[in-house]
């Protein structure tokens, strides 16, 4: 299958427009010995066959699963009416809006995101998005760098173990100081972060829920370090900020996040949508595009690209970020999600998922030998002990039809008996109860 | 202009949720609680749908019409490809199942796609082992970044500079800075087009890391040389990267890896036919030769002796996490659909027709626009808007009023080192009779500026809105539209 439109002799009339006598012609500045050793690539196929294959490897994989599997990605309800407008040709099929004219479609939408973004987290600014929520974390400290000039960043051991590996690998090479600070009870341990703390801090990061879906307020965090110069990032799950407090009520300089909860699909780890979020007094040190209100000739409003002097294209080496292509399509998708389900119908699914939650906790506590860890107020998701190790369970619920939840001990050693579930609006009472009453079974065998 | 939030109603609702089937006493303990409700808007289902209807009606895309802009290979967009990596079995996976115990074998579907994706893009460009994980073509170049120096760090070598050519996208030095390099520019002959190869004998040495190429390059130019290029960088043991952007113009006919090149990123969302979105998601793979394997990032795909796939995370000299997971899996799994629809010959065919179609197009403006290098381009060529200017009418001038005929225009002012440049490139998927088109869209605004000047520094006119003030968006720094308006 081949998408081009030209026939043969179509060809043959633009060749001979530019003199030439063969497509060979055209490939004359690449020397005989630069020529491919091999190109041992498959015959092409019909539209057809190719489908017929790909439907056979999607066969093959457990989507399934009544899935209680969470860590920071959610299988939330996803209304059909995003998937019908982002799939308009308009939107996906254009490229980063460089010509604002042609592009207030996206333009419009990136900035009723940003809006979004700010509104969910207390923040005022937002950014057009970037990679992930792992990628959104690395940018914050960055940005809290170049604020402070300081380089030291102080973790929270309670912040998604991926990210801070993330974090780790994307700083390698620079001269910044890392320093994990291991959470005891279930939260941030205040003593040993106020002791990591020091004049040298550019930024601490935590995480509400954290990993353990455990929450918190920070406020007492963010108190302690603005009074020695010290920024607060906030990695936080957008559906939770419904109901739980927000970056911007606590005192945090940079909200950031995955995006993947509003409305985009699982799909294997990606594509999401990492959010930033900052201060006014931040926004010019803040990473990736930004879209803002102008107007035109004529005094019409409209919007554009703004804030470009930041950017890679203009500043090349002393850019603030390297982004450039970022998650556009993610972000319309969050911004439809958001203006689909409201105000209310945001927060009825925080509900859901809360209540659901804490049913399935109880539920599970009621199981002799089970316990939960550290008894604190979560959201979605909570964490509890086994009898047994976490990862062979999971194994057993597999072969019963479920996916249990995230064994702890692959990135908490010591914690191989823990095991993380996580609950959404997707699952209901019966799912529920036929999980305990599975998990038990399980256990006495 | 229409903003969701002036269309609010309270009370409306656009999603109804099922009720709840567990008791709904909780609430979040006071001291966790947010303390007023965030301000989403209220509106129905048809609301949201009509909002968002009108604003793709403001937008253009490839479907829409011819999208020549340079660099960014706006190819059209298989839709078959879009409908089978929403598929259920793909669209519904959470990425952690295999992470659970034998749980490789839960997502054998999506682990042989990605496996055999990445052995589909080495021997496209000649590598040998590729990482998926890159979410965007900067993000490989700076995946690459720090895989060189890794290996730099293993072997011993203390290096500090990146030698980037000034006709280079942004993007590249940006991610050498930010991976904690030097960046030292090069200069490309004006007489040639290709890199000033004494300029980088002098610039070279035991301090190079690195040099990052773009071959074809931003002018379109194919550089003959490219292989004395590597040979030289590699008595320093610098490490070449390959910037996979231009990758359209080549494939079938030039592997990197053939010239020894040491890494390449490609953009699947170029080449591979995945979509742009509007800005992303795209995806920026990246391929090595056998010296830097050990330092991709992880996880790695392997396939086992009874012929089924694993993630292995055991390769201690990783560079580790650059993703949270595999990269951007539908946009990858797209991309090997667009692969296995296209094959061997399809492929092929897609360079002849990208690199015609650009030829075509300088050959037919080459009276009308100052051409900086005329000769055969590659996929996309470079004019210059300098005999126009002598008129007032600047490459500004000619895009907007381009999109008063009804294209997008190609990129402007970029290359940096051509004065007034618009850089166009057509693709292989468009028709003879659209290139004719444009072309005499083209050809009119060269009459234009020379007949009435005036109406090109007014163009578009039949845009929702006209040029708009960039100076003033900067000052007013209106990013977020603001509470308590109609609400």
């Amino acid at each position: 299958m081949s998408y081009i439109a030209n026939t043969a002799n179509e060809q043959k009339e633009m060749l001979k427009a530019c003199g030439l006598s063969s497509i060979d012609a055209l490939f004359e500045d690449i020397p005989e010995r630069l020529k491919p050793k091999s190109f041992n690539i498959p015959h092409g196929k019909s539209e057809l066959e190719v489908s017929a294959t790909i439907e056979k490897m999607a066969s093959r994989n457990y989507s399934h699963l009544t899935s209680f599997l969470g860590g920071g990605f959610y299988d939330h309800f996803i209304p059909a009416a995003i998937d019908a407008l982002a799939s308009r040709g308009e939107f996906y099929t254009a490229y980063t809006p460089y010509q604002p004219e042609l592009s207030q479609g996206t333009l419009q939408s990136i900035y009723e995101y940003q809006t979004d973004i700010c509104r969910l987290t207390g923040m005022e600014v937002s950014n057009a998005s970037v990679y992930d929520g792992g990628t959104a974390l690395y940018e914050a400290c960055q940005m809290a760098i170049n604020a402070t000039g300081r380089n030291r960043i102080i973790i929270d051991g309670g912040v998604n173990p991926i990210y801070r590996k993330m974090i780790h690998t994307h700083t390698l090479n620079l001269s910044i100081e890392l320093c994990e600070v291991a959470v005891t009870h279930g939260q941030g341990d205040r003593e040993k972060i106020f002791e990591a703390l020091n004049k040298d801090t550019a930024a601490m990061i935590v995480q509400n829920p954290n990993f353990f879906g455990v929450i918190d307020d920070h406020s007492d965090i963010v108190n302690k370090c603005h009074s020695m110069g010290i920024l607060v990032i906030q990695s936080t799950y957008p559906v939770a900020l419904a109901l739980i407090k927000t970056p911007g009520e606590i005192g945090a300089d940079i909200a950031t996040g995955d995006g993947q909860s509003l409305g985009i699909p699982l799909s294997f780890g990606g594509p999401y949508l990492g959010f930033m979020a900052t201060r006014k007094k931040l926004a010019r040190k803040m990473p990736g595009r930004i879209s803002g209100l102008t107007m035109d000739t004529q005094g019409r409003e409209g919007f554009v690209l703004t804030l470009q002097a930041r950017e890679q294209h203009i500043r090349r080496e002393k850019a603030t970020s390297n982004i450039c292509t970022n998650q556009a399509l993610c972000a319309l998708r969050a911004n439809i999600y958001l203006s689909l389900l409201g105000k209310e119908g945001l927060k009825e699914t925080a509900r859901l998922c809360l209540n659901k939650a804490l049913y399935m906790k109880e539920r599970l506590k009621a199981i002799p030998n089970i316990k939960v860890y550290e008894d604190l107020p979560v959201f979605n998701e909570f964490v509890i002990r086994l009898p047994m190790d976490a990862g062979e369970l999971a194994g057993m619920m597999i072969d019963r039809g479920f996916a249990a939840g995230f064994p702890l001990g692959r990135y908490y050693p010591g914690m191989e008996n823990y095991l993380l579930v996580a609950v959404t609006e997707k699952r209901t009472k019966h799912d529920i109860d036929l999980f305990a009453e599975t998990l038990e079974d399980a256990l006495c065998q | 202009m229409s903003i969701i939030f002036k269309k609010s109603v309270p009370g409306r609702r656009g999603v109804r949720l099922p009720k709840c089937d567990v008791p709904a006493s909780t609430e979040i303990p006071e001291k966790y609680r947010r303390l007023s409700d965030a301000p989403l808007v209220e509106l129905s289902e048809i609301d949201v749908v009509r909002h968002f209807t009108e604003l793709s009606l403001k937008n253009y895309g490839v479907d829409t019409n011819f999208y020549p802009l340079g660099s960014c290979t706006m190819k059209y967009n298989p839709k078959v490809t879009e409908k089978l990596a929403g598929m259920e079995g793909f669209a519904s996976l959470h990425p952690l199942l295999p992470q659970l115990r034998h749980g490789d074998l839960l997502t054998q579907g999506a682990l042989a796609a990605l496996y055999d994706l990445e052995h589909l893009l080495r021997e496209i460009c000649g590598m040998d082992a590729f990482t998926l994980q890159p979410m965007a073509g900067a993000h490989g170049e700076l995946t690459a970044m720090m895989i060189f120096a890794a290996y730099h760090n293993k072997k011993g070598n203390k290096k500090s500079e990146v030698l980037i050519p000034d006709e280079s996208h942004g993007t590249n030095p940006s991610s050498a800075a930010i991976a904690g390099y030097e960046v030292k520019p090069v200069p490309t002959n004006r007489e040639t087009g290709a890199l000033d190869l004494e300029a980088l004998r002098q610039k070279i040495g035991e301090q190079t890391a690195a040099l990052m190429l773009t071959n074809p390059n931003t002018l379109g130019i194919f550089n003959s040389d490219v292989d004395k290029i590597t040979e030289i960088a590699h008595k320093y043991d610098a490490q070449v990267y390959y910037d996979g952007a231009n990758l359209n113009a080549v494939l079938g006919k030039f592997r990197p890896g053939d010239a020894d090149f040491d890494a390449v990123h490609v953009n699947l969302h170029k080449t591979f036919g995945t979509p742009h979105g509007g800005g992303g998601p795209g995806s920026g793979p990246v391929g090595v030769k056998k010296h830097l394997v050990d330092f991709l990032p992880i996880s790695r795909i392997v396939k086992r002796d009874d012929a089924t796939y694993a993630l292995d995370y055991n390769y201690p000299d990783s560079i580790g996490y650059i993703a949270p997971f595999y990269g951007n899996f539908s946009v990858c799994l797209k991309a090997y659909i667009y692969i296995l629809l296209l094959g061997a010959e399809g492929l092929i065919e897609v360079s002849e027709n990208a690199v015609l179609n650009a030829n075509y197009i300088l050959h037919s403006l080459k009276k009308e626009y100052d051409v900086p290098y005329l000769r055969t381009c590659m996929h996309e060529c470079v004019l210059s808007a300098k005999k126009q200017v002598e008129n007032g009418v600047h490459a500004l001038d000619i895009a907007k009023a381009l999109i008063d005929r009804g294209f997008h225009p190609p990129t402007t002012y970029f290359p940096l080192i051509v004065k007034e440049a618009l850089m166009i490139e057509p693709t292989e998927t468009e028709s003879k009779e659209t290139l004719d088109a444009f072309i005499s869209a083209m050809k009119d605004i060269a009459e234009k500026a020379a007949s009435n000047p005036d109406e090109l520094h007014k163009a578009p006119v039949t845009t929702p809105v006209s040029r708009l003030d960039e100076t003033l968006a900067v000052k007013s720094m209106n990013l977020v539209f603001p509470l308590d308006v109609n609400e």
